[in-house]
C-alpha cells in the first residue's frame, strides 16, 4: 500500500492509499459540514442538501445521476452526520473516469425548485420513519439534552417543522457558504493510478470556489439531566446515556476506544457478562464517539420498563468499579486481539479503508496506515487507560428514555 | 473474471467441504451450515433453533462460556451463529493462519456443547426480550408477518421464534433439537481465503471426521397464511408489505426472476425507487427483493409511508409490479448486468462473502458455481427472455399486509 497526497490550488485536499492487489476502487468526498454547522432556522439543511445532490446538475438530470451510477455498477450512497457530509462510491477501476465526473459533479447541484419541493416530501417521510424507531428517538433526545447550548446538540434530520419551513434559497446560501474546496477532502482507496486521480481532480474540481470554513470547536461542558419521552404503546424501554469523553484530536481517544470495548462491547465485555448474558436486557452496550473538539461515551440499553432502574444501577456499578480500579491486563490483551483482527478484516476492502483514510485527514490532517493503527493499538497500556479514566470517568451525565415509563429515578 | 481455485471434498460421514483458495487476501473465513434451522422446531415449539444457536456457545468441550469467548477474542476470530429457516449457520473470520484454530473450537461447539441447565433460563429470557423488542419495530414486524403469509409453514415462520410458543419450550426440547438435527449428513462447510485446501481438508477431517451420521428429519410444506392482513398500530408511518409468487433457487428460471426484480428494485434508477420515491415523493424506503428457498420462491416488497399517503403508495406500488409485463427497456437490463458484474468482481475481495456463497450454493444446488459461471448466466439474459418469464409468471395474486392506524384497500 502506498500513500499519496495532493492539494489543488483552490484548497481541495486529496488523500489516497493505493493497493494494486484489490479489484475495486472506493472514492469519497468528505465535506466538513453537518448539523453542528447549521443556524437554528436551518436545522436539517445539511442532510436535505445531501439528498438534493442526487437531484442533478446543469449537466446531469436527477434521472441521469441514478442511471449513470447504476450503469457503472457502483455501490454508492451518501451520509450526513453532526460534522461531515460524505458522498461515496465503490466501482471497478475501468469506470473511474465517469464515476469521478459524476460524483464530483453532484457536490454542486442545481437545486431546482420543483426537485426541492418533491425531495422535501421524502425527507419528511424519513423523519417519520425514524419516529417509529424508539432507539433513534432516544438518541435524538439524548443529544439534544446532553449538548444543549452547544452546536453538537443539533438534530441531523431536523424536525417536521424546521424542514417544512426551509426554502430553496436558504439552501443555496448554505451551500455557497459551506461547499468550498478547502472544506472538502477527497479520499481514494484501492486499485488506481494517482496521476490519473490528480488529472481528474484538476479537470472536474479546479473551478470549485476556494475557501475554508472555521467552525467553533470548543469542548462541550454538558450540564446533564434526564429527558423522558413517554410512549405508552411501546413494550420496551429504550435508554441512551451520555457522558463526556476525549475529543477527536485528543491522544486519549485510543485508550477511550479500547476501554469501551472492554467495558461495553456487544460480546465478552463487562456489561455483556453482567446484563446481556444472564438475559436481564434485550440489548446493552457502551460506545465511544469522537467529535471535533468534544467526545462522548454513550450507553445503550433496551429492556423491560420495570427493570430499567435496576439495570441502569448495575451498569453504573460497573462504571464506578472501573473508574476506581481500572481494568485488568488480561482484559486489555483480549480487547487488543479482538480489535486488531477487526482492523485487519475491515481494511481488506477499499470501501473499508475509505472511512478511516478520509476521517484521519478531515480531523487531524494525518495519514495512518493499517500497520500504524496496529502499532498504536499494541502499544496501549493500563497506564494509558488510567489517564483516560482520570480525565474522562465513565458515567451517566445525561439520560434519555423512550418507552412506557413516565419517570426515572437515577442515583 | 479471475480464475478461481475451488476444491470440494465429501467426508465419509457425509459432511461436505468446499474450499476456495484466495492467495491475494490476508484473511480467511468459514461458513458452516448445519441442517437444524427453525423448520425443525416442531409444532408449538417455534424458537427452538434460535435458542439453541444462543445456548450452544455457552460452554463447549473443555471450555466454559467465558473461556470460549476469551479464546476466540484472543485469536482474533470474529464469529456469529444464527438460526435461519433451514440451517443454523456458524460463521467465523480471522487472519488466515488462525482459521484452523477456529475450526477446532467450533468442532467443540457443534459436537460437544455443554448445554448446561443453569444457562437455559438466561437463554430463554434473552429470546423473550428480543421478541418483545421486535414488536416495537413496525417495519421489522411487517416483514416478519409478511413472510409468515408468503411461504408455506414452517418455512414462513419467524426463525426468531414466537412469544406464544416460547413458554412451551423446555431445555429438554432444545437438547432434543440438537440431538436430532446436528449430524454431518446434510452439513456443509464453506472455507475461503488465504488457505491451502489440502491443509484445510486435513484439519476438517481431524476435527469432524468422527462425527456420526443420523437419519435426517423430513419436513413437508404446509399452508400459507391469509392473503390480506391489517394490524392496527399507533405509528407515525403505515408499513406496507406485498408479496407474490416467484421461483425457487434451483429453478431454471432463477436468473430471469432475479433480473425481473432487479428491474423493479436493483438500484436507485430502478422502477420502484424512481416511481414511488423520486417522482412522487411518497416514501423514503421502498424496495422489492427476490427471496428464494429450495422448494419455492417469492418476491417480497416493502414501503413505509405517512398514513395519509399510504393508500396512494400501495396503489402505485402494485401498479408498478403489474406493469413489468408491458415491457422492459434494453438499458434497464444493461444496468442490471453492470451491477451484477461489479458485485461479482468485488466478491473476490471478501473471504467472508465467498465462504458464505460457497456453502449456500452447495446447499441449494449440490454443486459449486464459479463467479464466471454466474456472470455467463447473467450475460445470457435478454429483454425477451425476461419478458417471456414475466408474462408466464406475472406479478399477481398478491399477499398484502399493512401495519398502521388505518386499513388500506387493495386495488389489484
Amino acid at each position: 500500500m502506498q500513500f499519496h497526497q495532493h492539494t489543488l490550488d483552490n484548497g481541495l485536499n486529496i488523500v489516497a492509499e493505493s493497493n494494486p492487489d484489490v479489484h475495486s476502487v472506493a472514492l469519497g468526498f468528505f465535506v466538513r459540514t453537518g448539523a453542528r454547522d447549521e443556524a437554528s432556522e436551518l436545522n436539517g439543511v445539511s442532510h436535505f442538501l445531501e439528498h438534493m445532490a442526487f437531484k442533478g446538475t446543469e449537466r446531469f438530470t436527477a434521472d441521469d445521476v441514478n442511471r449513470i451510477f447504476d450503469e457503472v455498477g457502483a455501490e454508492y450512497n451518501a451520509s450526513t452526520s453532526e460534522e461531515v457530509t460524505l458522498f461515496y462510491g465503490a466501482i471497478l477501476p475501468e469506470y473511474l473516469p465517469q464515476t469521478f465526473e459524476l460524483l464530483s459533479g453532484i457536490l454542486y447541484p442545481t437545486l431546482r425548485q420543483n426537485d426541492f419541493d418533491m425531495e422535501k416530501k421524502v425527507i419528511l417521510e424519513e423523519i417519520s420513519m425514524y419516529q417509529d424507531q424508539p432507539m433513534h428517538v432516544a438518541y435524538e433526545a439524548g443529544m439534544l439534552k446532553h449538548f444543549s447550548g452547544h452546536p453538537l446538540g443539533t438534530s441531523i434530520l431536523g424536525t417536521l417543522e424546521s424542514v417544512g419551513a426551509l426554502t430553496a434559497e436558504q439552501m443555496r446560501q448554505y451551500h455557497a457558504d459551506h461547499y468550498q474546496a478547502g472544506n472538502i477532502t477527497l479520499a481514494i482507496a484501492g486499485n488506481f493510478d494517482f496521476d490519473q486521480i490528480v488529472d481528474l481532480a484538476k479537470q472536474h474540481c479546479d473551478h470549485w470556489p476556494s475557501g475554508t470554513l472555521d467552525r467553533p470547536i470548543h469542548e462541550a461542558k454538558p450540564q446533564g439531566g434526564i429527558s423522558i419521552v413517554t410512549q405508552e404503546s411501546r413494550n420496551q424501554q429504550n435508554i441512551v446515556q451520555m457522558t463526556p469523553g476525549p475529543a477527536a484530536q485528543d491522544e486519549l481517544r485510543f485508550a477511550a476506544e479500547i476501554l469501551s470495548v472492554i467495558v461495553g462491547d456487544d460480546g465478552g465485555s463487562r456489561i455483556y457478562w453482567d446484563l446481556v448474558d444472564p438475559g436481564l436486557v434485550e440489548f446493552a452496550e457502551l460506545g465511544y464517539y469522537d467529535y471535533d473538539g468534544s467526545g462522548s461515551y454513550m450507553t445503550w440499553l433496551s429492556c423491560q420498563p420495570e427493570t430499567t432502574e435496576e439495570n441502569l444501577a448495575r451498569i453504573q456499578a460497573i462504571y464506578e468499579t472501573v473508574n476506581k480500579e481500572g481494568v485488568t491486563e488480561v482484559e486489555l490483551e483480549q480487547a487488543k486481539n479482538k480489535v486488531a483482527s477487526r482492523v485487519v478484516l475491515r481494511s481488506e476492502r477499499p470501501m473499508g479503508r475509505l472511512s478511516s483514510l478520509g476521517s484521519n485527514w478531515v480531523y487531524r490532517k494525518e495519514y495512518q496506515s493499517v500497520a500504524d493503527d496496529l502499532v498504536i493499538l499494541r502499544g496501549l497500556t493500563l497506564d494509558d487507560i488510567r489517564k483516560c479514566l482520570d480525565a474522562y470517568p465513565l458515567g451517566a451525565c445525561t439520560t434519555a428514555a423512550v418507552g412506557p415509563l413516565k419517570g426515572l429515578q437515577i442515583d | 473474471m479471475q480464475q478461481q481455485s475451488i476444491h470440494t471434498h465429501q467426508f465419509k460421514n457425509g459432511l461436505m467441504l468446499i474450499v476456495e483458495e484466495m492467495p491475494g487476501l490476508q484473511s480467511a473465513a468459514f461458513s458452516f451450515l448445519v441442517p437444524a434451522g427453525s423448520i425443525y422446531d416442531g409444532p408449538g415449539k417455534n424458537g427452538s433453533a434460535a435458542m439453541l444457536a444462543d445456548w450452544i456457545t455457552r460452554g463447549a468441550g473443555a471450555r466454559d462460556s467465558r473461556e470460549l469467548t476469551a479464546t476466540l477474542d484472543n485469536l482474533g476470530i470474529a464469529h456469529s451463529q444464527s438460526a435461519g429457516s433451514e440451517n443454523i449457520t456458524f460463521t467465523a473470520a480471522s487472519v488466515a493462519d488462525r482459521v484452523t484454530d477456529g475450526l477446532e473450537i467450533f468442532a467443540d461447539v457443534i459436537l460437544r456443547p455443554h448445554l448446561d441447565e443453569g444457562q437455559f433460563e438466561p437463554v430463554k429470557l434473552g429470546a423473550e426480550q428480543s421478541l418483545i423488542a421486535a414488536e416495537d419495530d413496525p417495519q421489522r414486524r411487517a416483514m416478519v408477518e409478511l413472510r409468515k403469509r408468503s411461504f408455506s409453514a414452517p418455512w414462513g415462520l419467524s426463525s426468531d421464534g414466537s412469544l406464544e410458543d416460547l413458554p412451551n419450550i423446555s431445555a429438554a426440547d432444545i437438547r432434543g433439537h440438537h440431538e436430532r438435527c446436528f449430524h454431518p449428513n446434510g452439513a456443509i462447510l464453506g472455507v475461503a481465503g488465504n488457505v491451502d485446501a489440502k491443509a484445510v481438508i486435513e484439519a476438517v477431517g481431524q476435527h469432524f471426521g468422527d462425527w456420526e451420521q443420523k437419519d435426517g428429519t423430513v419436513v413437508e410444506p404446509g399452508d400459507r397464511g391469509p392473503k390480506r392482513t391489517f394490524i392496527e398500530h399507533e405509528s407515525a408511518q403505515t408499513h406496507i408489505g406485498v408479496s407474490y409468487d416467484s421461483v425457487s433457487f434451483p429453478d431454471a428460471d432463477y436468473y430471469a426472476a432475479w433480473a425481473a426484480v432487479s428491474v423493479l428494485s436493483g438500484g436507485m434508477s430502478a422502477r420502484l425507487f424512481t416511481e414511488v420515491r423520486e417522482k412522487r415523493g411518497l416514501c423514503y424506503s421502498v424496495y422489492a427483493s427476490q427471496s428464494s428457498l429450495k422448494h419455492e420462491g417469492r418476491v417480497l416488497c416493502y414501503a413505509g409511508t405517512s398514513n395519509e399517503r399510504a393508500q396512494e403508495t400501495l396503489d402505485v406500488t402494485l401498479q408498478e409490479l403489474k406493469r413489468l409485463g408491458d415491457g422492459i427497456d434494453e438499458s434497464e437490463l444493461q444496468r442490471c448486468k453492470a451491477r451484477a458484474k461489479s458485485s461479482l468482481v468485488m466478491q473476490q475481495e471478501s473471504s467472508r462473502g465467498r465462504s458464505g456463497s460457497l456453502a449456500s450454493n452447495w446447499f441449494f444446488l449440490k454443486k459449486t458455481r464459479t463467479l464466471e459461471e454466474v456472470r455467463q448466466k447473467i450475460d445470457a439474459l435478454t429483454v425477451d427472455s425476461i419478458l417471456e418469464y414475466v408474462r408466464r409468471r406475472p406479478a399477481q395474486d398478491f399477499t398484502v399486509l399493512t401495519i398502521g392506524p388505518e386499513e388500506l384497500k387493495v386495488n389489484d
